[in-house]
């Protein structure tokens, strides 16, 4: 193994030895090892090419803040993850990663040309340069503006793998596993509180995982974070989620977490998902987020070997790696100068300790700890920049006088240098749960003010320094929210100590900056590639507010939200407006706080998983019969049943036929039902419909129609009075839903008066239309008890028997203008009722038909379908249906709005039938009607095809329409404008057969 | 997801619930004495009120009960339920969380 | 007629999951009056408490709603039980009607019942906050269901028939992880 790879120490596993491929060349790392380390471990910092110059770019941090080290991991062709993090990609044996955005290679990317054009792609070039003309944005600029600038491509191939989703609840919720966060689960896991703990990284610790020397309670502060772990995952109420992060705080303490699950396996377990979204409810969280550290802005401050300090410190305690061999050190805080010591006795040359901090902020435990070491510390200090091609070679420092003047000291060679702004608490998930930050001058940081949830932020993620004060800030908080859910806690005491990395810091530009060469950057936003100047060109151009720099310059937007950048970018402009960064204000943090992947969305709603998939009683006889299906709301209805090489519009006469010559059958089972029982029930009726209820007789059925108040068609369906107080509805199969809600809604809160209750019945009853003039010859044969004879059993009658032995409640219905029964069954029975019909109906030819023939039937008779010829704006004339209402009705729902005066008005589009010129023409549904063929564009259009179809049965096409003025227009020709010519067609009946009705009443 | 507390069931989450509107809107008892106008108030004219909301609920994939809900529109905490027919309750000064 | 063939939507039998037979079920609405009549008819206590499930025998209501019961009893008892409510209704305002056919019943029990029910059903199911006898309509994802805890490791779940199958397959896809 590489030198660079310690002999000893760590969370490695030293006996697991792991290989892989990097931009197809092999390395070998160790179990526990992320990508990023072991890359590291092998002397690779060049991980990536910068979004928009292309800048070669190594990685920056070690956990989620990475801006720069952005990866695609290519499990196969359809397992080919972008964006990645490296250092959060965990190592397996076999991963192959491959670097993003760069052409043809990482090391020579022809794309850099744009580094050399960056004065020619400031801020907001796109919006200068691309405006005009507008339309070719899409086609001229976007396709290698695009292609040049981005990040990692997506997978084409659809996902092969699972994602899971859960439902969860706990007491307390603490998000990071950190000192923090730990004790805080302690404190309300011991006192007996439900208690989920989650944490992004592969493994609990946080921090602790870090440390060289830091203690607790006694024992090294790993093995404390161990033994504390193993306390809580033996506790029945606590569930540990590591690999999980909390990437969005919603409403009422509702936390939504993206568990990885297989993504660390080598060969996962095809029983396993991939991921899993959480949806956790808390009574009480508490937010253990952490802080990250900031960069420093110098010129080639991202340069590959450019580094943060704690994450260098991660990287040699946690993973066994040194980050390089000869470094410099640029202390902003005193988490530099506790990286420079353990650096240094792990044999890492230390050039020099660089304290770019103000000179009275010198003097503290960091500060003593390397001189103790014996580090070479430059006080009052600044970096001028760092230099180097696709690794830092050198670092050029300077001294600040006290009258701030800077002057160049010294070039150092080295091959790391590693840097420490300070740290800005992570407060996303507070500020996503709408809670209040406030600027705390003392830390230079935001934090959390007042909570808008139930939660508690705690440790660094509020600005508590070190370790001890960590510790103790979230046990009590654990404890306090367990008491808060009626687990009376006390807080658990630790005695600890550590290197705490202060609260110093530096947001913004180092002091030389203003006099920096022109051509050199200092990066604010890595992942953006937004530099100093970006920002102060945004402020030149009179951007003042924070949020349109943001927009303006890109800075911290997209996946990266600012985690480091954040800070600096508002340390920067409020040095440039002279004012305080508490004055410039902030960002809005979006959710999430790290990328979650599409599948985790999805979860389970996958395929036929989607939607709850309908099929009625006969779904499996004509799926057996290769019968073609259409979807209706979440229905799968039979559309046509084909014969043999038949298209559509071949089955589709033939079943039109089939009804009106002998007879059809077809599965009515979708329809709505809803049981009306109760006293008042045909009251109820009288004023919910517009019809009159009260005259039917019970064993009578009536054609109905519902409006809403507004006075427009909302739904309609055959009603059945089967007793004086019990009705059974049907509605539209659409409609069924809505309108059981808005009977409850006039039940519970309008007419609380009435004795009525509505049950929905819908699935209770499996019913099969059977239709034509042979219809009662086919029931004749299964049907008894019940007298068919059209005497006895007239034109909407209903009436009760057996059917096959079934019961059987009958209704002789048609919508298709023949002779027409529905017979209801309970639905276990109806596909043994189905099947019998069809046996029966053989001697018949009996025809089963789907919706398409349906369709037609009923245009053929003008019979409307609500929402197909009606629009929600049509009332019962303009769909001529007015003959239901009942006019004597003192109220009804829609009554009163019918007489507003727009509704009354002449000119309203009413419905009638249209018929082609040319017989053989079918027009198309939506197409406009219009007066005059010809006309200047744009058309006058007083009307529209809602209907459309060829009628097998007149042998000429149909179609209704809705056209202004439409019944005083009866004869006229008028035209419906099509692209390739307006096509003349006949104003007529909407009735085009059998227009006496004769073939009903037999 | 909010958790809606019903006033029959206790807190329930929000997928069981099927928001109605603006509360208190009343049909008028004889909707033929109604003027044009307001029969238009009626139909059409909501609050759209930034704060303290007073708004209908119905424990749809629940209990089945319409029942109105004091909600406040700038925070989403609810300070109130209570069942259909109910006034609704008077709330502390400064109102609460 | 028990001879003719019935197709109820089809549930396949797991290890956690068990299809239940045909039941009679019918849907109660009323007062506290008529509900206490109908406990008497039922010879089960109608339950005044929300959410709570009372059962004698093959018998059980089910609180759905301050004026709805889900009355369930053995298949053969269809008759007898309509027979026997709407006499001791007699004139109290009351609605019963026959929904036997319009839902589907399964359990699911064992060791993993509540997390499979989680996965879909985001209500807390924790013993302590769902205890044995609590009922209630509710959703798992984009169904909605009747959810009846029978048991401390068994729900019985009632479904309206074309649902089943988005249901039980949806848990049978939670399921999945737990053979490995």
């Amino acid at each position: 193994m590489s030198a660079l790879r310690t002999a000893a120490g760590g969370r490695i596993d030293r006996t697991q030895r792991l290989t892989f491929t990097f931009d197809g060349r092999r390395y070998q790392g160790f179990a526990g090892d992320t990508l990023a380390s072991a890359l590291l471990a092998n002397g690779v910092h060049l991980m990536g090419r910068s979004f928009k110059y292309h800048r070669p770019r190594g990685v920056l941090g070690a956990g989620a803040e990475e801006p720069n080290a952005l990866v695609t991991v290519n499990r196969d062709i359809a397992r080919h993850t972008p964006n990645l993090r490296a250092t959060q990609v965990e190592l397996y044996d076999g991963l192959v990663a491959e670097s993003q955005h760069r052409w043809p290679s990482l090391t020579f990317d022809v794309g850099a040309i744009n580094n050399l054009l960056s004065p020619f792609l400031p801020a907001g070039f796109y919006n200068k340069t691309f405006m005009w003309p507008r339309s070719a944005w899409h086609k001229v600029w976007e396709p290698p503006i695009r292609a040049a600038a981005g990040l990692g491509v997506a997978p084409t191939l659809p996902d092969p793998d699972r994602y899971a989703q859960q439902f969860a609840h706990c007491d307390v919720l603490v998000v990071g596993a950190g000192p923090a966060g730990l004790a805080a689960a302690l404190a309300a896991a011991t006192a007996g509180a439900r208690v989920i703990l989650c944490d992004e990284q592969a493994e609990m610790g946080g921090s602790l995982l870090s440390e060289r020397d830091a203690t607790i309670d006694g024992q090294p502060a790993a093995a404390w974070a161990d033994a504390t772990l193993a306390r809580l995952a033996a506790m029945k109420r606590v569930r540990l989620l590591p690999r999980t992060t909390a990437f969005g705080y919603f409403p009422h303490n509702n936390i939504g977490l993206s568990e990885r699950i297989t993504e660390h396996l080598a060969q996962p377990s095809p029983s396993a998902p991939r991921e899993r979204m959480w949806q956790v409810r808390a009574h009480e969280v508490v937010i253990a987020t952490g802080a990250i550290e900031r960069p420093l802005l110098f010129p080639g401050n991202d340069l590959p070997g450019v580094m943060l300090a704690s994450a260098a410190r991660t990287y040699l305690n946690r993973y066994g790696v040194r980050v390089g061999t000869r470094a410099v050190i640029a202390a902003g805080s005193d988490s530099a100068f506790a990286a420079a010591v353990d650096l240094a006795a792990a044999g890492i040359q230390i050039a020099a300790i660089a304290d770019v901090r103000a000179p009275n902020a010198v003097d503290g435990p960091g500060l003593a700890a390397a001189r103790a070491a014996g580090l070479p510390i430059r006080s009052s200090a600044t970096v001028l920049a760092a230099t180097g091609k696709l690794r830092i070679a050198a670092v050029k420092l300077g001294s600040v006088a006290s009258n701030g003047n800077v002057s160049p000291t010294e070039t150092l060679a080295c091959d790391v240098l590693l840097m420490s702004g300070g740290f800005t608490p992570s407060v996303h998930l507070h500020s996503q749960s709408r809670g209040k930050l406030a600027f705390n001058e003392e830390l230079g940081a935001f934090v959390p003010a007042a909570t808008a949830e139930r939660s508690r932020s705690v440790g660094s993620c509020r600005g508590i320094n070190g370790l001890a004060a960590s510790l103790e800030d979230g046990a009590v908080a654990g404890a306090a929210a367990a008491t808060a859910t009626g687990h009376a806690a006390t807080a658990p005491r630790f005695v600890a100590s550590a290197l705490d990395a202060g609260i110093d810091g530096v947001p913004g530009a180092l002091p030389q900056l203003a006099a920096a060469i022109p051509p050199a950057k200092a990066f604010v936003d890595f992942q953006n590639d937004v530099t100093t100047r970006d920002l102060a060109l945004a402020r030149r151009e009179g951007f003042e507010s924070i949020e349109h720099i943001k927009r303006y310059t890109t800075t911290g937007m997209a996946t990266d939200q600012g985690k480091t950048s954040g800070l600096n970018a508002l340390g920067f402009v409020a040095a440039e407006s002279d004012r305080r960064i508490g004055e410039v204000g902030l960002t809005t943090y979006r959710m999430p706080y790290t990328p979650v992947t599409f599948g985790a969305f999805a979860g389970f709603a996958r395929g036929d998983q989607f939607d709850p998939v309908r099929k009625t009683p006969s779904h499996d006889w004509t799926v057996a019969r290769g019968g073609v299906f259409e979807d209706v709301g979440m229905w799968k209805r039979t559309r046509f049943f084909p014969l043999g090489r038949e298209d559509m519009h071949a089955a589709v006469d033939r079943e039109c036929l089939g009804v009106r010559n002998s007879v059809g059958m077809f599965d009515a089972s979708t329809l709505g039902k809803i049981e009306v029982v109760g006293k008042d029930a045909a009251e109820f009726l009288n004023r919910f419909y517009v019809n009159n209820w009260s005259s039917l007789a019970p064993g009578r059925s009536r054609y109905g129609i519902l409006l809403r108040d507004d006075g427009f068609v909302y739904d309609d369906g055959v009603i059945g009075r089967l007793a004086a107080d019990r009705f059974h509805v049907t509605t539209t199969t659409g409609g069924a839903a809505r309108v059981f809600g808005m009977m409850e809604d006039y039940i519970q809160t309008e007419w609380t008066d009435l004795s009525v209750w509505i049950t929905s019945t819908t699935e209770q009853w499996s019913v099969v239309a059977v239709q034509g003039p042979r219809a009662r010859d086919v029931l004749t044969k299964l049907v008894t008890g019940i007298d068919l004879s059209p005497t006895a059993l007239p034109h909407m009658a209903i009436a009760h028997g057996e059917i096959c032995g079934i019961p059987l409640m009958l209704f002789r219905v048609s919508f298709s203008g023949e002779l027409g029964f529905e017979v209801n069954v309970p639905a276990d029975y109806g596909t043994l009722v189905w099947e019998a019909i069809h046996d029966a109906g053989q001697e018949f030819g009996i025809t089963p038909y789907g919706t398409e023939a349906m369709h037609v039937l009923r245009a053929e008779k003008g019979y409307i379908i609500v929402g197909q010829d009606t629009d929600g704006t049509m009332t019962p004339d303009d769909a001529a249906v007015a003959w239901a209402i009942g006019k004597t009705k003192p109220d009804f729902i829609g009554k009163r709005g019918l007489e507003r005066p727009a509704l009354k008005a002449a000119g309203r589009k009413q419905l009638v039938g249209l018929q082609t010129v040319d017989p053989k023409v079918v027009l198309e549904e939506g197409a406009q009607v219009v007066v005059t063929a010809n006309q200047p564009v744009p058309y006058v259009m007083i009307g529209y095809v809602t209907s459309s179809y060829h009628s097998a049965a007149l042998g000429r096409s149909i179609a209704l329409a809705a056209v202004a003025d439409g019944r005083a227009r009866m004869g006229e020709i008028l035209y419906v404008a099509m692209p390739g010519g307006d096509i003349p067609v006949k104003i007529v009946s909407p009735v085009f057969y059998d227009p006496q009705g004769a073939r009903i009443n037999v | 997801m909010l958790i809606i507390d019903c006033p029959y069931c206790g807190p329930r989450p929000e997928p069981e619930f099927a928001h109605g509107g603006q509360a208190h809107v009343a049909r008028p008892a004889d909707p033929s004495q109604a003027t044009d106008q307001e029969w238009l108030e009626f139909l059409y004219l909501r609050h759209n009120t930034r704060g303290v909301f007073a708004e209908r609920w119905r424990h749809a994939r629940g209990c089945g009960r319409f029942f109105n809900a004091l909600r406040d529109t700038t925070t989403d905490h609810f300070l109130a339920t209570y069942r259909a027919g109910e006034k609704p309750p008077v709330l502390p000064a400064g109102g609460a969380r | 007629m028990s001879k003719l063939k019935r197709h109820p939507p089809h549930i396949d039998r797991r290890d956690w999951l068990a299809p239940l037979p045909a039941a009679t079920r019918f849907s109660f609405r009323g007062s506290s009056e008529a509900a206490a009549a109908a406990s008497r008819a039922l010879g089960v206590e109608l339950s005044q408490v929300a959410c709570r499930a009372h059962v004698a025998g093959e018998r059980a209501a089910l609180w759905l709603g301050p004026d709805e019961q889900l009355l369930i009893g053995a298949e053969s008892e269809a008759a007898t039980l309509r027979d026997s409510l709407t006499v001791a209704l007699g004139d109290i305002p009351h609605s019963l009607v026959d929904i036997s056919h319009r839902q589907v019943a399964f359990v699911v029990h064992g060791a993993h019942a509540e997390w499979l029910l989680q996965s879909g059903c985001p209500l807390d199911l924790e013993l302590s906050h769902f205890p044995v006898g609590m009922c209630t309509r509710t959703v798992f994802l984009k169904a909605e269901i009747v959810l009846w805890r029978t048991a401390p490791d068994t729900f019985r779940l009632e479904v309206w028939r074309s649902f089943a199958e988005y249901v039980t397959s949806l848990l049978a896809e939670a399921a999945i992880e737990l053979s490995a």
